[in-house]
């Protein structure tokens, strides 16, 4: 499953646009597919999550990495 | 993904709303507004649609930049005194925004040229200040199928209402004709406070992108009354009028024609 998963790593960019990258990815993918997307500690983390959840998308996983932090993302239906 | 890095840097703010997202900004960057007027409504409406990424924006206006309108035409500066209105928005307009196409119409819309300029746009936005210019803009738009969203101005007040056609009434199903002379008032009496036009044109902008990108309930049979003194809104319903000159069920009026009210500019 995971040889067809895309990455996004948004490490280094920034609160809102990080979230607006994995969105316009998540907006051209199909409901349902998974997307790995990594971001920096801090805010980042404090919002990105949150923010796609908002969005109606699904965190399935999460695990902090040496260096960021990475977001499994099931898209979700309506977005 | 079609958007660049400059786009959605550029629009991120608007991007990041969920009804709009990249889909609705793709959208809007192939849209065609043309607005009627570069003046007090004109002006903050298409500072906001240039902003937001419409595609084609289209100008008419055949006057040319007066001292008298920099109180409430923001657009217009006075280094540009004397331009044409349109090549003064323009300027702005593409500091704003190089990357949308702004087309300019340095003259009236008439009865001979406005199906022909209304029909290459999506939706029209009525920044006039003249009865017969907005008898022929819902005219033209009614025959064309357009969606129109009407502004006006006076004093301290001002409406705002989406006239859109097969959806909801016209601007005839609400005043089938023009008032009568004694009824418009004086150019004393006709004074006009900026912010005013600045509220009312940037509403018109926010209706223009709404239809467009089919979000919410537009003011579609529904007339916006603004009180700028007492600052309170009222609304209206407004029906179709089946008997309406242009949009009713046996229209008469089927061909353009212009209607031959004085009005204050004129006089």
């Amino acid at each position: 499953m995971n040889k067809t998963t895309n990455t996004l790593d948004l490490r280094g960019v920034a609160c809102p646009m990080n979230f607006v990258r994995a969105k316009l990815f998540l907006e051209q993918m199909e409901p349902g597919a998974l997307l790995e997307v990594i971001i920096d500690q801090g805010d980042p983390l404090r919002h990105v999550p949150a923010s796609l959840r908002t969005e109606g998308h699904e965190i399935l996983a999460a695990r902090p990495l040496e260096s960021g932090f990475q977001l499994l993302v099931r898209r979700g239906a309506g977005a | 993904m079609s958007l660049s890095d400059h786009q959605i840097d550029r629009y991120l703010r608007q991007i990041i709303l969920p009804e709009i997202g990249g889909r609705g900004q793709e959208k809007l960057l192939h849209s065609r507004i043309l607005v009627v007027g570069a003046g007090g409504l004109g002006s903050p409406a298409a500072l906001y649609l240039a902003a937001a990424g419409v595609g084609t924006l289209g100008l008419i206006d055949g006057d040319l930049v007066d001292r008298s309108n920099l109180q409430r035409q923001i657009l217009h500066t006075s280094s540009r005194l004397g331009y044409p209105k349109v090549n003064s928005a323009k300027a702005v307009l593409s500091d704003i925004n190089p990357e949308i196409e702004i087309k300019t119409y340095p003259f009236r819309l008439s009865a001979a040229n406005a199906l022909e300029i209304i029909s290459q746009y999506d939706l029209v936005v009525d920044g006039t200040d003249n009865f017969p210019a907005r008898y022929l803009i819902n005219d033209a738009c009614v025959l064309a199928r357009k969606p129109m969203v009407h502004g006006s101005l006076l004093r301290w007040d001002g409406q705002v209402s989406v006239f859109w056609p097969g959806q909801g009434p016209c601007y005839r199903c609400l005043f089938p004709t023009p008032p009568p002379e004694g009824l418009l008032p004086t150019c004393q009496e006709a004074g006009v406070l900026g912010p005013v036009a600045g509220v009312i044109g940037s509403l018109q902008a926010l209706e223009a992108i709404k239809v467009i990108l089919t979000i919410g309930k537009p003011l579609v049979g529904r007339l916006l009354l603004f009180d700028g003194r007492q600052l309170t809104w009222d609304e209206v319903s407004l029906q179709r009028d089946p008997n309406c000159a242009v949009c009713g069920d046996h229209p008469t009026l089927t061909a353009l024609r212009e209607e031959a009210t004085v009005n204050c500019s004129q006089v």
